[in-house]
């Protein structure tokens, strides 16, 4: 089964609107898009429309979170973190106001509309600032399980949520914890950790290397700030290898909070699948997620180097 | 508070403005000093606040955008007992709330965190929303410093307020023409001022923003517009009250040196 994010993204926001008067929402000419006017919907009074002008709705919204309000808001990945990068530092992190940026259309997979739409460096910029929590959700259940624990969570976070419909992995109606990460499938050979729609792609690269008789561990990390650093810990302890997998440039992203944490941890071989430092192009989204790497069989070639260089060091 | 009063304030917020930024060998005396009779009318006279309850729900509140004003907001905090004059001589130092640029929740009736100029109005059309829908009658005073103004974001809030119809905002523009560079209009003009305002939807007041008298009838006429926001465009002097720091573009981020230090105590506090 299929789903896309931003449909429960905008449901369990319609919860909110029931339920919590104290939560308003914001959004930049895009609700239809991102989803938000589901909550405009139940919720007029307490939605504002900003127009296209992302600084300011930053500012605004913590305007209104020092004022009690528990605020959301919304647009596309690129936009919501690039546009206003140092609105948010200033406005929302430094003083730990409570702001939920929730981008939509994040990642290659926006498609046809092309590398300006395409967000591909947000995980990056947003989890360099202090105070910041980042949120990446595997699926559509997660992303509105993961909405929820946002308005209960006093502080800054950001959260990117896709465009298109993404695999189903996980159960609906769980509570979702943040700085949790979760083990989907145990394995003892290498450790797959994958964030965002990447999560389905690493369990299916599993189910290839289980034929191959490799028992890869797959871990969903759905916070990658703060990075769940015990769950990392214990299963590459394990493995001793890892392969992480992110639809996000592997400058900056899940690859490269797992590389620092591990860095300091344990000498393991570790291969990062992520956009390449490269901008991205229009296009069906599953032929750029081919184009770009973004592959089951990418995973399970970087498992299968990963285990060797565990196996015999450097040497080919 | 009376008129001569406030003065009186107005001229120990400078005095104050001149030894803390001495005192820290840095700072922004110059548009701190010509905000300082405007801050002075807004903390006495003006603004519904209480010093012993920072976070009074129906308190006015008062943003600078102009956050590198921070010493003459500091001054006008302690001076209206939300904390010891005797802080103000830790401006800049390690391990002190008063930091070179304003932040929130570091000091008592800090309302937000400002010093990237372009932001405070959008923060305060933020606040002034919540007003509107928690159904309460403060009233949001932001301060604008003129260079500011070159900032698109300020522009998107300004669009935002009137189309809200933010009549509980109150933007104050402290024009006194230069920043840091030299002159607003030869380094990007803003005039023509009131009519960039009113072609927003703004309410607009242009008042002079050194005689007491002129400053409160300035945030009274406030009261005759019944829908929209209003700014008041306050003519001012960078470095007001201090002859050789007058219009001089120089004082915008320099502090005195001793000699200058001993020259400006001596006419202020002959204003006092």
């Amino acid at each position: 089964m299929k789903l896309a994010q931003r449909n429960y993204y905008g449901k369990a926001l319609t919860e909110l609107a029931k339920t919590r008067r104290d939560v308003v929402v914001l959004d930049a000419d895009i609700a239809k898009s991102t989803k938000t006017s589901e909550f405009q919907k139940i919720a007029p009074d307490r939605f504002i429309e900003v127009g296209i002008a992302e600084q300011n709705m930053i500012g605004v919204a913590s305007g209104l979170a020092i004022s009690g309000k528990t605020v959301f808001v919304s647009t596309f990945a690129v936009f919501a973190t690039g546009r206003c990068w140092e609105q948010i530092r200033l406005a929302v992190a430094y003083p730990k106001n409570n702001v939920k940026i929730v981008s939509t259309h994040a990642g290659i997979s926006v498609g046809e509309d092309g590398a300006s739409h395409q967000g591909l460096e947000d995980i990056s910029i947003m989890r360099s600032i202090p105070n910041m929590v980042v949120i990446s959700p595997a699926d559509a259940y997660e992303a509105y399980s993961a909405t929820l624990a946002l308005a209960e969570y006093k502080g800054p976070c950001y959260m990117r949520l896709g465009r298109g419909v993404f695999p189903i992995v996980t159960e609906e109606g769980v509570k979702f914890n943040i700085g949790k990460a979760k083990v989907l499938r145990e394995g003892k050979d290498i450790t797959l950790i994958g964030t965002g729609q990447l999560v389905s792609t690493c369990l299916d690269a599993a189910d290839v290397l289980k034929a191959r008789g490799i028992n890869a561990e797959v871990i969903n990390v759905s916070t990658i700030k703060p990075l769940d650093t015990k769950c990392i810990k214990d299963s590459v302890s394990k493995t001793r290898c890892v392969v992480t997998a992110e639809e996000h440039s592997i400058i900056g992203g899940l690859g490269s909070a797992v590389a620092e944490f591990l860095l300091g941890e344990l000498f393991v071989p570790l291969i990062r699948i992520g956009t390449n430092d490269t901008f991205g192009e229009s296009g069906r989204a599953e032929d750029l997620m081919k184009k770009y790497g973004l592959t089951i069989e990418n995973i399970v070639k970087a498992a299968e180097i990963s285990i060797f260089k565990k196996n015999y060091g450097e040497a080919k | 508070m009376d008129v001569e009063k406030i003065q009186r304030i107005a001229n120990i917020l400078r005095l104050h403005v001149i030894e803390m930024t001495v005192a820290a060998s840095s700072g922004h005396p110059g548009g701190s000093l010509s905000a300082a009779d405007i801050v002075a009318v807004l903390y006495f006279r003006v603004m519904r606040h209480d010093c012993k309850n920072p976070v009074w729900a129906d308190r006015d509140r008062f943003i600078l955008s102009k956050g590198h004003a921070a010493p003459v907001l500091y001054a006008a905090l302690a001076e209206a007992g939300y904390f010891p004059v005797d802080d103000l001589k830790t401006l800049r130092q390690l391990g002190s709330n008063l930091q070179g640029h304003p932040v929130y929740k570091k000091i008592p009736g800090v309302e937000a965190s400002t010093g990237s100029l372009g932001q405070g109005l959008s923060i305060a059309c933020g606040i002034a929303l919540a007003g509107k829908i928690d159904t309460k009658n403060y009233k949001v005073y932001c301060m604008l410093g003129d260079g500011e103004l070159q900032s698109g974001q300020n522009w998107e809030a300004a669009m935002l307020a009137s189309n809200y119809n933010l009549n509980n905002l109150v933007a104050i523009v402290d024009r006194n023409r230069l920043q840091i560079c030299g002159d607003t209009e030869e380094i990007m003009a803003i005039d023509p001022l009131p009519e960039k305002w009113l072609s927003f939807g703004w309410n607009v007041i242009e008042s002079d923003g050194h005689n007491i008298n002129k400053i409160i009838a300035a945030f009274e006429n406030v009261k005759t517009f019944r829908t929209g926001p209003t700014v008041i465009i306050f003519n001012t002097v960078k470095g007001k009250g201090v002859s050789f720091m007058e219009n001089n573009a120089e004082f915008h981020g320099k502090v005195c040196n001793k000699d200058e230090y001993a020259r400006a105590l001596t006419e202020l506090k002959r204003l006092i």
